[in-house]
């Protein structure tokens, strides 16, 4: 199909440029995209018939992550090298 | 206002019934990351790939302190450990119960769909046989329709024999009443007769009579006489 009607992961990376130009970048855009992605990975990990632990983990984990790196100055500070 | 003219279900899509669930979720590797990432990762680098980009990645973050090892590293070690050997050992269990469940909701529903479906065929059938009796009115009704033709011709027979004899008796006692009239001038005719009769004889003609008798008899008694 159209570049612009393609998701994320079916462009190619010459591509990803003029992908994000053509991206709407609103409010009702992102919050339309931020929808449709979790939509997307719930219809693929979460609404099946013999899930696994695969589908919350991926969510803790990523849960994880960004708790670490927003207290990423916290916790540098008891590091060994604590400049910071 | 109802546009009678306005096209209905113009597309294919509809509602019902929901396309069924998919069996298995998406593929994921060590229950974090999922297969698509190797698969990605499998035409330039291998099978080993992704691996070896995980321990540089790791061996990164630690050496560069981007990744801080401290007390709660630990507490993160043993709550994964617990929570991996849960997950290792109860969870064919918990999968078995779910699947239980939805196999419950699932019978009734089924039962549902199939107790009303028969429900609509007794009533299909009976509708039918209710159609095949409603054919047989017509003879139940000739049949009726002859019952009252015989109830009213056993009237009228009825009624016309009552006038017959009425009628009868009527006509009997007329005559017998010219009957009896006639009866009654005949004797009184030959009672009237038999005494003007009576009364016309006269002594003399009596006298004459009897001495006539008198000399009859003597007659036959000499012929008897003479024949003896």
């Amino acid at each position: 199909g159209p570049l612009s009607a393609r998701p994320l992961m079916e462009v190619r990376l010459g591509e990803l440029h003029t992908w994000i130009s053509t991206c709407n970048f609103s409010p009702q855009g992102l919050l339309g995209a931020a929808q449709r992605a979790f939509s997307s990975y719930c219809a693929k990990y979460i609404h099946v018939k013999q899930g696994g632990p695969a589908g919350i983990s991926m969510l803790l984990a990523g849960y994880c992550l960004l708790s670490y790196g927003w207290n990423y100055q916290h916790f540098s500070k008891n590091s060994l090298d604590s400049l910071i | 206002v109802l546009h009678t003219t306005r096209p209905l279900h113009t597309t294919q899509q509809s509602l019902a019934p929901v396309p069924p669930l998919p069996e298995k979720g998406g593929e994921v590797r060590h229950g974090l990351i999922p297969e698509e990432f190797f698969q990605f990762l499998y035409p330039k680098t291998g099978v080993t790939g992704p691996y070896m980009l995980g321990t540089g990645l790791l061996l990164y973050l630690l050496s560069k302190e981007i990744y801080v090892v401290n007390h709660e590293t630990a507490a993160a070690a043993c709550i994964l450990t617990v929570i991996i050997y849960g997950i290792k050992k109860f969870g064919p269990d918990v999968a078995a119960f779910a699947d239980k469940l939805n196999e419950e909701k699932m019978a009734t529903a089924m039962a549902m769909k199939n107790e009303s479906i028969q429900t609509l065929q007794t009533a299909i059938e009976q509708e039918k046989k209710e159609q095949w009796r409603a054919e047989g009115h017509s003879f139940l009704f000739n049949a009726k329709r002859n019952n009252i033709a015989m109830l009213l011709e056993a009237n009228y027979r009825e009624r016309l024999l009552m006038v017959y004899n009425e009628v009868k008796k009527r006509l009997d006692y007329q005559v017998a009443m010219q009957n009896l009239k006639r009866q009654k001038e005949q004797d009184h005719m030959i009672q009237w007769v038999e005494k003007n009769v009576v009364q016309s004889i006269t002594p003399q003609q009596q006298k004459e009579s009897i001495a006539k008798c008198i000399l009859d008899l003597k007659a036959l008694s000499k012929t008897a006489h003479a024949a003896v």
